[in-house]
């Protein structure tokens, strides 16, 4: 007796009963599809995370100035009950500084051999951008260095980047997002390019037009405006602190010490210790490891609640198995009395169960595969390759693990009792 | 002189304990000579077919010696008795025990796929068993397309397809009318007067007579060993 033969007395007896074989079928079945389009929900989750944190550009690091509150009954002991401070409801902001020498200090190959480029960053509020008759309030209106750029991963579809020398000879130069040029000519908006724009009033030639970079979340990436920082602050922005400073790392495996030795030098140059320093230091890489585990974490949660219903679904296989070998007793006293051995019984039997959840397992995965590669709103689901072969093999497993005992139990039938069983 | 194929030394089974002590077969000492047309009689509850149990080797005798063949088959473990009925034992039961939605050529090749024949050889040969009963036209009938006779002939064919020393036969006419008897009865004695040993567990007088030796059983006990007509023993 071979496997093959084996195997067509299994199919033989699966498709002798094919509804209870089917309702059986559909308890694997719907445990795999439940695995696979979990374990899907959740790659998707992380998958789109991940491509919004590196839009935030690749290696990059963001300098920003705290804003500290300092205790309110403190000062005004200090500042003598001031009328100034004694409206400001017991508070006081202090904003730190964050200036364009700190920015020109962490250009240093030798106390920050891993920082690259470095842009500092300033960001008027409240712009509003008219051309001929149309306005548009620009959502981020950025004064920077021609190496914000490259940092920020900015290209020019149409006219071209502002340069060095556009840079310090101040020129009133302005590269629009696609959002901005099309609210403000419409079309495609690149006829803007060359024509003079006014931003709150002061006239900026339009050199460029930038790449979309597309939506994320409620925040439109292509709403954006920049322009030499030099000439920015000439108009727009005083003279005072920058908004941030843009640091980008020689290499994705330096982002980290880059970030210390960014650390170390604006600490010294502020005055402060760590624990007390008056910025922040926002690195897209280690929140991207955090979010990595959570959302790791988050799969494997939704992974082991369909993992749950496989398991009820194996129970169906075990309890139907069962049923089949009360209903086959005297076919297995027959088989018995003409030289079966035990292992051909077991054999049949077993086999009949993975065949059972095999199927069930493959058209599960089958469904699995279809749900969880379809996109529900804007949100992609990601078929994860590694869940397609665990559902697969954990579906014959089932078919083993729970086909063992009802085939066992036929195989352990006495003959001459089996036979006399009506 | 070769071995018997069947040789009981005091053979009993018991069932229960204490008082309800029942002797299903009670101290039976039984030879059966190759080539032999053995018919067991009696009433039912005379131990019969606990007798035909144990000589099948579906049971084990409580006490006593059995071999089968020259084999003892009570020192067997579970797996060479499934061998020995596999090779040495061709069953014919009264309800004809086929495998339900199955052809009448898998039903006969199933013991000889058991006994792990090589899948061309079985076909030729369960081929060769059912033309022996008449039905190699109805090779791909399955159970439920044949009539009483012609699943008694298949289950027959199934028995000798093995080529086994012994057909042990329980009752094999008791589910069919007289014509399909005959012609079951006619092919039992075309088997044994071509060399294979027959044994028979009937209550019908007919049945019985067409045996060599005849033998009665009255509570558990062989009471009467008789041969008739042409009946020799070889």
């Amino acid at each position: 007796m071979n496997v093959r033969e084996s195997a067509v007395f299994a199919v033989r007896g699966v498709v002798a009963n094919k509804l209870r074989s089917g309702l059986t079928m559909s308890g694997i079945l719907i445990g795999v599809a439940a695995v696979i389009i979990l374990i899907s929900a959740g790659t998707g989750a992380n998958r789109s995370i991940t491509d919004q944190i590196t839009a935030l550009g690749a290696n990059t690091l963001t300098i920003t100035p705290n804003s500290t509150l300092a205790g309110g009954r403190n000062n005004q002991a200090r500042n003598g009950g001031s009328a100034a401070t004694a409206v400001n409801s017991g508070t006081e902001i202090r904003t730190s500084q964050l200036t364009i020498e700190d920015a020109e200090a962490l250009v240093d190959p030798v106390l920050a051999p891993d920082v690259g480029l470095v842009a500092p960053v300033v960001s008027p509020q409240a712009i509003t951008a008219t051309y001929s008759g149309a306005t548009h309030t620009v959502t981020t209106f950025t004064g920077t260095s021609p190496s914000y750029l490259t940092i920020n991963s900015n290209t020019v579809q149409a006219g071209v980047p502002f340069t060095d020398s556009d840079y310090l000879g101040r020129r009133r130069a302005a590269l629009l997002g696609p959002t901005v040029a099309k609210d403000l000519v419409g079309g495609d908006g690149f006829s803007i390019v060359g024509q003079t724009v006014q931003f709150n009033g002061v006239a900026f030639e339009v050199i460029g037009v930038l790449a979309g970079k597309g939506s994320q979340g409620p925040q439109d990436r292509d709403d954006v405006v920049i322009a030499p920082l030099t000439a920015v602050r000439d108009t727009l922005a005083s003279y005072g602190n920058l908004s941030s400073i843009a640091a980008q790392a020689t290499a994705s495996d330096r982002v980290n010490s880059a970030q210390d030795q960014i650390s170390a030098i604006l600490v010294a140059r502020h005055h402060v210790t760590p624990a007390t320093a008056d910025f922040t230091i926002f690195n897209p890489s280690s929140i991207l490891e955090t979010v990595n585990t959570v959302t790791g974490t988050f799969t494997l949660l939704l992974g082991a609640v369909a993992g749950i219903s496989l398991f009820v679904g194996g129970i169906g296989v075990m309890n139907i198995m069962l049923v089949t070998v009360t209903e086959r007793t005297r076919e297995i006293g027959i088989r018995k009395a003409i030289g079966a051995q035990r292992t051909d019984i077991v054999g049949q039997f077993l086999l009949e169960a993975v065949f059972l959840s095999v199927l069930g397992g493959s058209i599960g995965v089958v469904i699995g595969v279809l749900v969880g590669s379809a996109k529900i709103g804007t949100f992609q689901l990601v078929v994860a390759p590694y869940s397609i072969v665990l559902a697969f093999v954990v579906s014959v497993a089932i078919g083993l693990f729970f086909g063992w005992y009802p085939a066992n139990r036929a195989a352990s039938l006495r003959p001459i009792d089996a036979l006399r069983y009506e | 002189m070769t071995r018997p194929v069947i040789e009981l030394r005091a053979v009993s089974k018991v069932y229960g304990s204490g008082d309800t002590v029942v002797r299903a077969v009670d101290r039976v000492d039984l030879v059966v000579e190759r080539g032999d047309y053995v018919a067991v009689m009696g009433a039912s509850g005379s131990g019969k077919s606990t007798l035909m149990n144990i000589i099948g080797c579906l049971d084990a005798p409580t006490s006593g010696s059995y071999l089968l063949d020259g084999v003892d088959v009570r020192r067997l473990d579970d797996r060479r008795q499934a061998t020995i009925r596999n090779r040495k034992i061709g069953f014919i039961f009264q309800s004809f025990n086929l495998i339900p939605r199955t052809t009448a050529l898998s039903n006969v090749e199933l013991p000889l796929a058991y006994a792990g024949v090589r899948s061309a050889e079985r076909r030729q040969r369960a081929r060769a068993a059912l033309a022996r009963v008449g039905l190699a036209d109805r090779e791909h009938h399955k159970p439920s397309q044949l009539s009483g006779g012609q699943q008694q002939r298949v289950a027959i064919a199934r028995a000798i397809a093995t080529n086994p020393v012994l057909l042990l036969a329980d009752e094999p006419t008791g589910a069919l009318d007289s014509h399909s008897t005959d012609e079951v009865l006619a092919l039992f004695d075309a088997l044994n007067a071509s060399g294979r040993t027959v044994v028979v567990i009937t209550h019908e007088e007919d049945v019985a007579a067409h045996a060599h030796r005849v033998l009665r059983m009255l509570d558990g006990q062989v009471v009467a060993d008789e041969r008739t007509g042409a009946g020799t023993g070889r």
